[in-house]
């Protein structure tokens, strides 16, 4: 049964023409559906016991005899400072440009091709989880942007949520809207969102990203000239299929500057979504560093009453004002919509800011003598857990080269991978 | 600068402690019978104690003389705060049986861990007046050894001077990390903020770096206010991470309102009509000065804050061309009215 549902899509895409031909990872073998759920996707039963369950490899013999699994604490942690110093490394020569304002629609499909079950459960399931991630990972990457919401079916595009700079009404909105029908129709995509695009402020990027279920577009017009329009209005146009290439997109990304790919499966789905998040390096050559004035609004009390700008509206409570004239509005980033200023909130720019001032990675301290360091601390600065492992001996740790505090390597980990500052170094008063 | 010395002897003199017992009176009746329900709300509370002799010093000048124009609220002494905060902290012991309370002193020169209930095993643990003197024992140590570090060759000045809210935060999160490492069955972690001398600006971006990772790791920041003004660095911290601001309007009825508001476990708050924001002050810190401020520049490639223009980024090295972007000039302006 399921082996003749392959055999089906085979025959679909062999019409398709040669491009279609693509390699499928997981073609031919959907008879094993259980194990597929698991990690190791495309390897035989057999191969994967012994690669897997090396089990004697995780023991070692301790001081008396007696078997105990490895200590991997240390193992970890080394692992830990390798990608450290990479990052840091790396972190150097990049530049990335957060201060961008991009403007991205983003298109899913739900014509009748994305109820198609080769992605698990559905291809529509699959879009939206993904989906889900890559908002907030574009808003952490582009904290000044806006995104919005469109969906493709029946032959007809819909707006299901207005472009906004707030992940969670978006993700809200799209995971109550999902059901598919009907057939995909590419050119009123475009043409909705050409409309909605060419209001926004001359300083914007415009972005359209489509997440393609489809293997035909069913549309009223000319494609072609909705194409040249995109191009006059600078709208850079991206897809991602799900299914086969297919020469329209190809040739809508190739006209507007994007980029086009088609997932094998689900990682590598989202593995090409999330590589949209960033700016694309394109746009963020072609824009110059300028200085742009912004104004941090204070949040309204709860249960003040007041009339919002955006809505022309009485709202109870929250809202934020703007610093200049004082009006109310409802929701941040967005502009004064009384004297212009662009109004951000300053918690949302200050999440990038651990890029701009990282800790400097700390000093490995391997073996002090027990002896000498008695008058050193023993132990960690920060979590007071103790350094000293059972025998005589200091345990690994590590030092800060600023403040010499001393610190365990689980807290090593933390403060590199997510406090972002050095509790020594925090608790001495600067010298200035 | 007299004023520094008197601090470390302010509260080493009267200091009596309420009985813990009262407290009970103050808690509503449902949450009494949610503690004997659920075994599993047991929490483990960080308490950030604001020890700025600055501050202190010159409240209590102001208890003698209340006509003292510059600190018209801060009627309280150290010791007297401290009447109120250690009965605090034991009721929290009391409440539930594995509670957990850990002090942690913010200084004006260096942060420190004073007291940790769940260290003391054996002999006094437990015991009220124990803990009561061995919390003013490390905390007049604590002072003394602050006050040295700032006699160093770059002498702190100015009254106004803030204590080191970002140092005492990372350290409670330290802590946190290590709770959430030791067990499975781990306390539910919070950290409450008793702060009393101003906001330092040039301590922003660390105090968001932790901010961020409290709230990464679910952990709320309960903060009550007893200096003058509103610390924006708290009301940030509590609405981001879902914690409780409270400036309470009577500092002599302190107890009251610690135990009436930040006593409470995570899950009884659902219950509890517990104080909301009056507001939350969003202003940041700009990059030259570390000034507070609301409006300002903001450069495009690293979202660096500066008050006014610059033609160089100090921070990522771009170069500005242009006259600073007021990106709503007219032209746009007029187009969206006209829409309307
Ligand atoms: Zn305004
Ligand atoms: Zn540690
Ligand atoms: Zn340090
Ligand atoms: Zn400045
Ligand atoms: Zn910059």
């Amino acid at each position: 049964m399921s082996s003749s549902v392959a055999l089906q899509r085979r025959f679909d895409l062999a019409a398709m023409g040669d491009e279609a031909t693509r390699i499928r990872k997981r073609g031919g073998d959907e008879e094993d559906d259980e194990e597929e759920e698991d990690d190791e996707r495309g390897m035989e039963a057999w191969e994967r016991a012994y690669a897997d369950e090396r089990s004697w490899e995780n023991l070692q013999e301790d001081e008396s005899g007696l078997l105990r699994p490895i200590d991997t604490k240390t193992l970890v942690h080394a692992q830990y400072r390798r990608r450290l110093l990479q990052k840091s490394a790396a972190s150097a020569a990049s530049r990335i440009q957060k201060g961008l304002i991009r403007y991205l629609y983003l298109v899913i499909d739900l014509s009748r091709a994305a109820s198609e079950t080769d992605y698990r459960p559905s291809r529509m399931v699959a879009v939206a989880k993904c989906a889900e991630v890559f908002i907030r990972e574009f808003f952490d990457q582009n904290p000044l942007s806006h995104v919005g919401l469109v969906t493709i079916k029946d032959g007809i595009s819909h707006r299901l949520t207005e472009i906004g700079g707030s992940p969670e009404s978006q993700i809200k909105a799209l995971m109550g809207k999902l059901e598919c029908s009907g057939d995909a129709s590419l050119q009123n995509a475009l043409e909705l969102i050409h409309g909605y695009l060419s209001q926004i402020p001359s300083y914007g990027h415009r972005e359209v990203l489509i997440l393609y279920s489809a293997l035909n577009t069913c549309d009223p017009g000319d494609i072609m000239e909705t194409i040249k329009k995109c191009k006059k209005a600078k709208i850079r146009c991206s897809v991602i299929g799900l299914s086969a290439e297919i020469f329209i997109c190809k040739h809508v990304c190739e006209e507007t500057g994007g980029s086009y790919t088609v997932a094998l499966d689900e990682s590598h789905f989202k593995e090409l979504l999330l590589e949209h998040a960033p700016p694309p390096p394109a746009i963020a050559e072609y824009a110059a560093a300028n200085l742009i004035k912004m104004g941090f609004p204070q949040r309204g009390a709860e249960g003040v009453i007041a009339i919002c700008s955006c809505h022309k509206d009485v709202k109870i409570g929250g809202g934020y004002t703007c610093p200049r004239c004082k009006a109310r509005v409802c929701e941040l980033p967005t502009e004064c919509r009384i004297c212009g200023l662009t109004l951000v909130s300053s918690p949302h720019l200050a999440r990038s800011y651990h890029h701009l001032f990282p800790v400097t990675p700390f000093n490995e301290v391997s073996s002090v003598p027990f002896k000498l360091s008695q008058k050193l601390a023993q132990t960690c600065f920060g979590c007071q857990q103790s350094l000293v492992s059972i025998g005589t001996k200091f345990a690994p740790h590590v030092s800060c080269l600023k403040c010499n505090q001393r610190f365990c390597l689980d807290c090593d980990i933390y403060i590199h991978e997510s406090l972002h500052n050095c509790p020594g170094c925090e608790s001495q008063r600067a010298t200035a | 600068m007299n004023s520094v010395s008197t601090p470390s002897k302010l509260y080493s003199g009267n200091f009596t402690y309420i009985s813990s017992s009262p407290f009970l009176y103050f808690l509503p009746p449902l949450m009494g019978l949610l503690i004997l329900w659920q075994s599993d709300d047991v929490s483990l509370i960080v308490v950030l104690l604001d020890v700025n002799p600055f501050f202190w010093a010159s409240s209590a000048a102001s208890v003698g003389d209340s006509t003292s124009p510059h600190h018209p609220t801060a009627i309280l002494s150290f010791s007297k705060l401290l009447n109120h905060v250690i009965p605090f902290l034991n009721s929290l012991l009391l409440l539930n049986q594995l509670n957990q309370v850990v002090l942690v002193a913010t200084g004006v020169n260096s942060c420190s861990y004073i007291y940790d209930s769940g260290d003391s095993e054996g002999e006094s643990a437990g015991s009220v007046p124990a803990v009561c003197s061995e919390i003013l024992r490390r905390l007049e140590e604590f002072v003394d050894k602050d006050r040295l570090l700032g006699k160093g060759p770059d002498k702190v000045v100015a009254a106004g001077v803030s204590s080191l809210l970002s140092g005492s935060l990372s350290l409670a999160l330290c802590y946190i990390q290590r709770v959430f490492r030791s067990k499975a069955r781990h306390p539910q972690p919070r950290i409450l903020c008793l702060q009393s001398s101003p906001d330092g600006p040039e301590q922003y971006v660390a105090v968001m770096n932790s901010i961020f990772s409290a709230q990464r790791s679910m952990v709320p920041i309960d903060s009550c206010v007893m200096g003058v003004q509103h610390s924006a660095f708290l009301q940030q911290a509590s609405y981001i991470t879902g914690g409780v601001y409270l400036k309470p309007q009577h500092l002599d009825g302190l107890f009251q309102y610690l135990s009436a508001v930040f006593a409470t476990d995570l899950q009884s708050r659902s219950f509890l009509q517990l104080p909301k924001p009056a507001g939350v002050d969003f202003r940041a810190s700009c990059f030259c000065h570390k000034k507070t401020i609301d409006m300002g520049y903001v450069c495009s490639v690293c979202l660096s804050i500066f008050c006014k223009h610059h033609k160089k980024c100090s921070t990522c090295g771009s170069e500005f061309s242009q006259a600073p972007s007021d990106p709503n000039a007219t032209p746009d302006r007029k187009r969206k009215t006209s829409e309307v």
